[in-house]
Formats: structure tokens, C-alpha cells, sequence
């Protein structure tokens, strides 16, 4: 563990201000070695930042950046071992693809042979081979991202930064492009630490993501334990819908406006917030042992082909429709229909609101 | 629905679109040659035909009293050449060349002085920006022969400037900074960097930086983000300014005359001559299209530099 550590990437107590705005309020991170690693978060969290610092694009105002055990806060980006894919890629327009590609190794005065060899690997790699003698503006936007990869890892950094690379790209291509990164990194075993606002996009990529808000670190962990754990109700809501539920403890159970629910693990607080994933609560009968079970109406059910999302009101009003549900699309639920509602003790999560409301 | 057109707008081989618009083609030419006929007339009339006017007077010959004969000669060209009645001398070429290189020095000196000018200007918060351009435009507003007596006063013997090379032992004391090279080419080349520096600016002002960082990024020497991402984003502005910077610094007349001295007989100073105080007009004329070849090829050069 150690030793993964010390050869990956680690941030400690980073800072910075842009005039008054703090960017980053003392990030630490660490990212080990080979892994798949992104900064989630919202606009203006201070995630692109946080990738232009540990590029060398800009100056920390304090704290430091280490790349395998040795300090490199204060070098240059043209010194690191670490490459950038630019959110417009930033090809150069003048060069080909071939020499866009080259441009680092020829920058460092390696043998022509070998940059063309390394070059030919990388362009194959990317299924690039035939567009070598064509110009960025001959290329489409999914070619050009392709391309821009392309000349990042020919450098075979140590860590390869994405920023939010596939902002540019549509949906489908987008969708497709993501597992392409993911089988990418697999095969080549390098760093690569990506930038994203997109939660579906962090979840498909990622060994690890960290959830950013406001210049800080919410939540560190690996895709299925942010979404199914969130810490506080930032995280819980920036990564999808939640049910948030205001509760009181009451010895071992949460008293909460639908009933009195049991936890695996009773939170510290006396009063705070409960979350579950609108998929995490089950419809059905409720056996003689009714714990955590709610008597609920429909309210509106949305036909989403892959699931069907329905809001629920609990009780027998259809005034307070507020329990989310996303449950298998080939249920038929309508309004007014009358159902039963699980919500299972080991998906509760009991949020810490200390953290939330910093 | 159908939207059917009227029979008079029926498309046909003679209307056609044109931003959004039908027009007929035969309109849509007049109104182009409407629109271009000014420009047009004023150049046939003020460039193309004084510039036919050149050549054949350069063929015609001075008379004993300034007069022209119209008789059919190449003589001026071998004038020029140097072929003259005591045999030949290389006085001709030889001002034709330092032109040449008084033109490219003072086009260097700006290039040199113009980017790291443009480059802070454009990093400046906008207000500023303005205030800044506003002053590089200034100079503008005075006439080249004011602000080259302006430059006489300056380097006069009881200034700083001329008192400190007389200390430094660089000209006997009590004598001005001019004439000579120095003040020729400090008045050239505040005269002709505004020319240089605002077309480039254009380019400056809509640097994408991103490329500068990813040249950085990719391990670039400070040289190489100047000669990969600067340089060629730069460049058509670049071209403009060293266009409109070579061309007329190789035929200024007024700085040369009045800050360089003898030494600094440029083509500009010798055609000045010819059309006034020798009355030479044919010969002047052939010195004219001298010169008029040389920024020719010297821009056909630059072109072909600026392909590559």
C-alpha cells in the first residue's frame, strides 16, 4: 500500500486563490499507481485546477505535489513526465497528425527511427493509421479527441491528465468513448486521472473518483462505494437521485415522517438526513414482519424503457408525493394505484450534515 | 402545404441564391461592379496608369536643360547598372542594396521590439489595453518630419543621450548623436513600429493559449513554444506588419536625409533627387521600377518563406 503510494501521485494541502475566489481551500489526494482515478464535481468546484496543477499549468499558492516520492510543485510542465489531453484538444493546426503526434518525443531529441516507430504504435493503437498526413481541421471531433490522446500517452507519462475530454463529442460517441478510455488504460497499466462533471461518466471509467465541492474533497472511494454510500447529501444528490429523509434517532431506530425505519449501522447525530437510491426501494407485499415497510399511492409513473421512474406519495393523500422510485419498466403502475414500499435497512444511509453545511 | 413560386420567380437558369437571397444574375453582376467600380477607377487611374507612365518615361532620355526626349532608350537601366560615361561603378547597386538591407534591419529591429510590445498589451486587462493601443497610435497623429526633428532635438550635443556617448568615448564631446546609423535607425524604427506592431497585435489578441500549453506540456523549450504554437498563429498578422514595414522603410527618404547624412543615401533619397534637384525624371522613373522589383521579389520571398 505504501509503496503503491510512492510511486503514484499525492497532493498535499494544496491552495489556490484566483484574486478573491479560492479555488482549492487544502486538497489532499492521493492517487496510486495504474489506476483509473477522476475529480468529479460541478463547475467552478476547482477540479480543472486542482488537473492544471498537478500538470505544472499553474502555481499552487501552498502545499505540494509529489510524483513518485520526489517534490514537484515548483517544476516546470515541460520537466514533468505527466501529459494533458486538452478540453479542445489544443492540436497544433499547423502540423499533421503524424507530427502532431510526434511533437513531444521530437521536443525531447529522440532518434527520428524511434519516433517513428512510437509514433506508428500509437496511431494503430488509436486506429489513426491512415489519417498520419491529414490536418486537425480535416478530422472529426471524436477523431481529433483520438488524436489528441494519441500524442499524450506516446510520451508514456507516469500520469496521463484527461480534462473533461469528451465534453465536445454526442451522447452515443461519448458513451462509446468512455469504455474505449477504460479498456485503454487496462491494456497500457498507466496513471491516468480524468476530469469530468458527468456522474455516469466518472462511474463507467473510474477505479476511484473523488467527489469535489467548493475547492475541497467531499468523498474519496471507488464507484460503487460513492454512489451507495455518499457521505453527506452533496454527494448523494451530485451522483444521481436520492430520497433524502429527514429523521430522528429514537435507541436503535430512525423515527422518520414515513414511519420508523431500521438501520445496519445508527448514525451519530440525533437528528440529521437519511438517503436511499430511488432503485434501492423495492415494491411488493409486506410479509407479518412489516419493518421498514410503507404504504404508499402513485402519483405519477414516467416510462423510461429502461426502468420506470415512479413518484409516490406515502400514506393515503396524493398530496405529498415525494418518494422516488425507480423500479423495472415492465411494471404498469398508474396514478392512484395503492403499493407497498421496502425501503432495505443495508441501502439507509445516515448522511453527515456536519460536512454539508461547511 | 405546397408552397408554389409565382411564374416570375420560377427558378430558371437565370436566378440564383445568394445569402439567402434570389436574385437575377445578371443583376447580381452589376450590382457587383456598381460596388467595385469606385475602387476600381481609382486604382486604374492612380496606380495602374502613372505606373505605365513610369515605364515609358523611364525609356525616354534627359534633355541638357531637364527637359524630356521621347526618344526610345535603355539607357537609364544601364545608368542604373552603373554603365556610365567614365566607365562603370557599382554607386547605383550599391544604394540599391543598402536600402535592401536598411529595409530588413529596421523590419528586424521591429519584429524584435513587436512582440514582446503586442504580447504585453494583450495581457493587460482590457482598460488598459485600450489606453496602450491608444498611445502606440499616437505617433500617427504627427507628421514623420516633425517627429524626425523631434529626434534631432533629443540627440542634440547638450542632451543626456549625446553627452553619455560623448563620456563613453563613442563621439568627440560637444557634437550630436546624428548623423549616423544610430539615430537613422532609432528614427526609422519608431517610425515604422506602430506599422508593425498593430497588425500583429490583431493575431496576438486572439492567441489561443491553450496551445502554448500544450507545446509546454510536451516538453518544449521556451524556442520551440515560440517557433510551434506563437509563430504560426501569429503569422498572418505578422505578414501584414512586416509588408507594411518593409516596403516603405526601404523607400524612406525623410528620416534617412535628415538623421543619416551622406552615408545614408537610400534608393528613396536618390528618386527624391532625380524628380527635384537633378530634373533627371527618366532616370528617377527607372530607379522607381528599380525599386518597385525589388519589393516584389522581396515579398515573393516572404510568401514563399510563409508557406513553407
Amino acid at each position: 500500500m505504501t509503496g503503491q503510494i510512492e510511486l503514484g501521485l499525492l497532493v498535499a494541502q494544496v491552495q489556490k486563490s484566483f484574486g478573491s475566489h479560492k479555488a482549492l481551500k487544502g486538497v489532499d489526494l492521493e492517487v496510486r499507481e495504474g489506476e483509473f482515478f477522476t475529480l468529479l464535481g460541478p463547475s467552478g468546484c476547482g477540479k480543472t485546477t486542482l488537473l492544471r496543477i498537478i500538470a505544472g499549468l499553474e502555481l499552487p499558492d501552498s502545499g505540494h505535489v509529489f510524483l513518485g516520492g520526489q517534490d514537484i510543485t515548483r517544476l516546470p510542465a515541460s520537466k514533468r513526465q505527466v501529459n494533458t489531453v486538452f478540453q479542445s484538444y489544443a492540436l497544433f493546426p499547423h502540423l499533421n497528425i503524424f507530427e502532431n503526434v510526434a511533437f513531444g518525443l521530437k521536443a525531447r531529441q529522440i532518434g527520428p527511427a524511434e519516433v517513428r516507430r512510437r509514433v506508428a504504435d500509437k496511431l494503430e493503437m488509436l486506429s489513426l493509421d491512415d489519417l498520419g498526413k491529414r490536418y486537425p481541421h480535416q478530422l472529426s471531433g471524436g477523431q481529433k479527441q483520438r488524436v489528441a490522446l494519441a500524442r499524450a500517452l506516446v510520451n508514456e507519462p507516469e500520469v496521463l491528465l484527461l480534462d473533461e475530454p469528451m465534453s465536445a463529442l454526442d451522447a452515443h460517441l461519448r458513451a462509446q468513448v468512455q469504455e474505449e478510455l477504460r479498456r485503454l488504460q487496462r491494456e497500457l497499466k498507466q496513471t491516468f486521472i480524468l476530469v469530468t462533471h458527468d456522474q455516469d461518466e466518472a462511474m463507467v471509467v473510474s477505479d476511484r473518483i473523488a467527489v469535489m465541492r467548493d475547492g475541497l474533497i467531499e468523498q474519496v472511494g471507488e464507484a460503487r462505494e460513492v454512489y451507495s454510500r455518499p457521505r453527506n447529501q452533496f454527494v448523494a444528490e451530485f451522483l444521481g437521485a436520492a430520497n433524502i429523509i429527514q429523521a430522528r434517532r429514537d435507541g436503535g431506530q430512525m423515527v422518520t415522517s414515513l414511519g420508523a425505519f431500521d438501520l445496519t449501522a445508527a448514525p451519530a447525530w440525533e437528528t440529521g438526513h437519511l438517503a436511499i437510491r430511488p432503485e434501492s426501494i423495492q415494491l411488493g407485499e409486506p410479509p407479518a414482519d412489516d419493518r421498514n415497510w410503507v404504504r404508499a399511492q402513485v402519483c405519477e409513473a414516467i416510462y423510461r424503457g429502461q426502468s420506470l421512474d415512479v413518484w409516490l406519495s406515502p400514506g393515503f393523500g396524493q398530496d405529498n408525493c415525494r418518494v422516488r422510485v425507480r423500479t423495472n419498466a415492465k411494471n404498469h403502475l398508474r396514478p392512484g394505484d395503492q403499493v407497498s414500499i421496502f425501503f432495505p435497512p443495508e441501502d439507509l444511509v445516515a448522511l453527515d450534515h456536519q460536512s454539508d453545511a461547511r | 402545404m405546397k408552397m408554389k413560386p409565382a411564374p416570375d420567380e420560377a427558378p430558371g437558369p437565370g436566378l440564383l441564391i445568394w445569402y439567402g437571397n434570389i436574385h437575377r444574375r445578371r443583376d447580381l453582376w452589376w450590382r457587383g461592379s456598381a460596388l467595385m467600380g469606385p475602387g476600381l477607377l481609382w486604382l486604374l487611374v492612380f496606380l495602374a496608369l502613372p505606373t505605365c507612365g513610369l515605364v515609358i518615361l523611364s525609356l525616354a532620355q534627359r534633355g541638357d536643360f531637364g527637359e524630356i526626349h521621347w526618344v526610345w532608350t535603355l539607357n537609364n537601366y544601364q545608368r542604373l547598372l552603373g554603365f556610365g560615361l567614365f566607365g562603370w561603378t557599382p554607386d547605383h547597386i550599391f544604394i540599391l542594396g543598402r536600402s535592401l538591407v536598411v529595409g530588413l534591419v529596421t523590419t528586424l529591429i521591429c519584429v524584435l521590439l513587436a512582440y514582446p510590445l503586442t504580447f504585453y498589451i494583450a495581457t493587460r486587462p482590457p482598460k488598459m489595453r485600450t489606453a496602450l493601443l491608444l498611445l502606440l497610435i499616437v505617433p500617427f497623429w504627427t507628421n514623420v518630419v516633425v517627429r524626425t526633428y523631434a529626434w534631432m532635438l533629443l540627440l542634440s550635443p547638450q542632451l543626456p543621450p549625446a553627452k553619455i556617448a560623448a563620456w563613453l568615448g563613442a563621439i568627440p564631446s560637444g557634437s550630436p548623436l546624428f548623423p549616423g546609423s544610430l539615430a537613422t535607425y532609432l528614427g526609422l524604427v519608431s517610425t515604422f513600429l506602430p506599422f508593425l506592431a498593430l497588425p500583429l497585435y490583431s493575431s496576438v489578441e486572439r492567441l489561443n493559449w491553450e496551445l502554448l500549453e500544450a507545446a509546454r506540456d510536451l516538453y518544449a523549450s521556451r524556442w520551440q513554444v515560440f517557433t510551434q504554437a506563437i509563430l504560426p498563429q501569429t503569422r498572418p498578422g505578422l505578414t501584414v506588419g512586416v509588408i507594411v514595414t518593409f516596403i516603405p522603410a526601404m523607400a524612406m527618404f525623410v528620416v534617412t536625409d535628415l538623421l543619416g547624412g551622406a552615408k545614408y543615401m537610400l534608393i528613396g533619397n536618390l528618386i527624391q533627387n532625380q524628380f527635384g534637384q537633378s530634373r533627371d525624371w527618366p532616370f528617377g522613373a527607372a530607379l522607381c521600377l528599380a525599386l518597385m522589383a525589388l519589393t516584389m521579389i522581396g515579398l515573393r520571398l516572404y510568401r514563399r518563406w510563409g508557406r513553407s
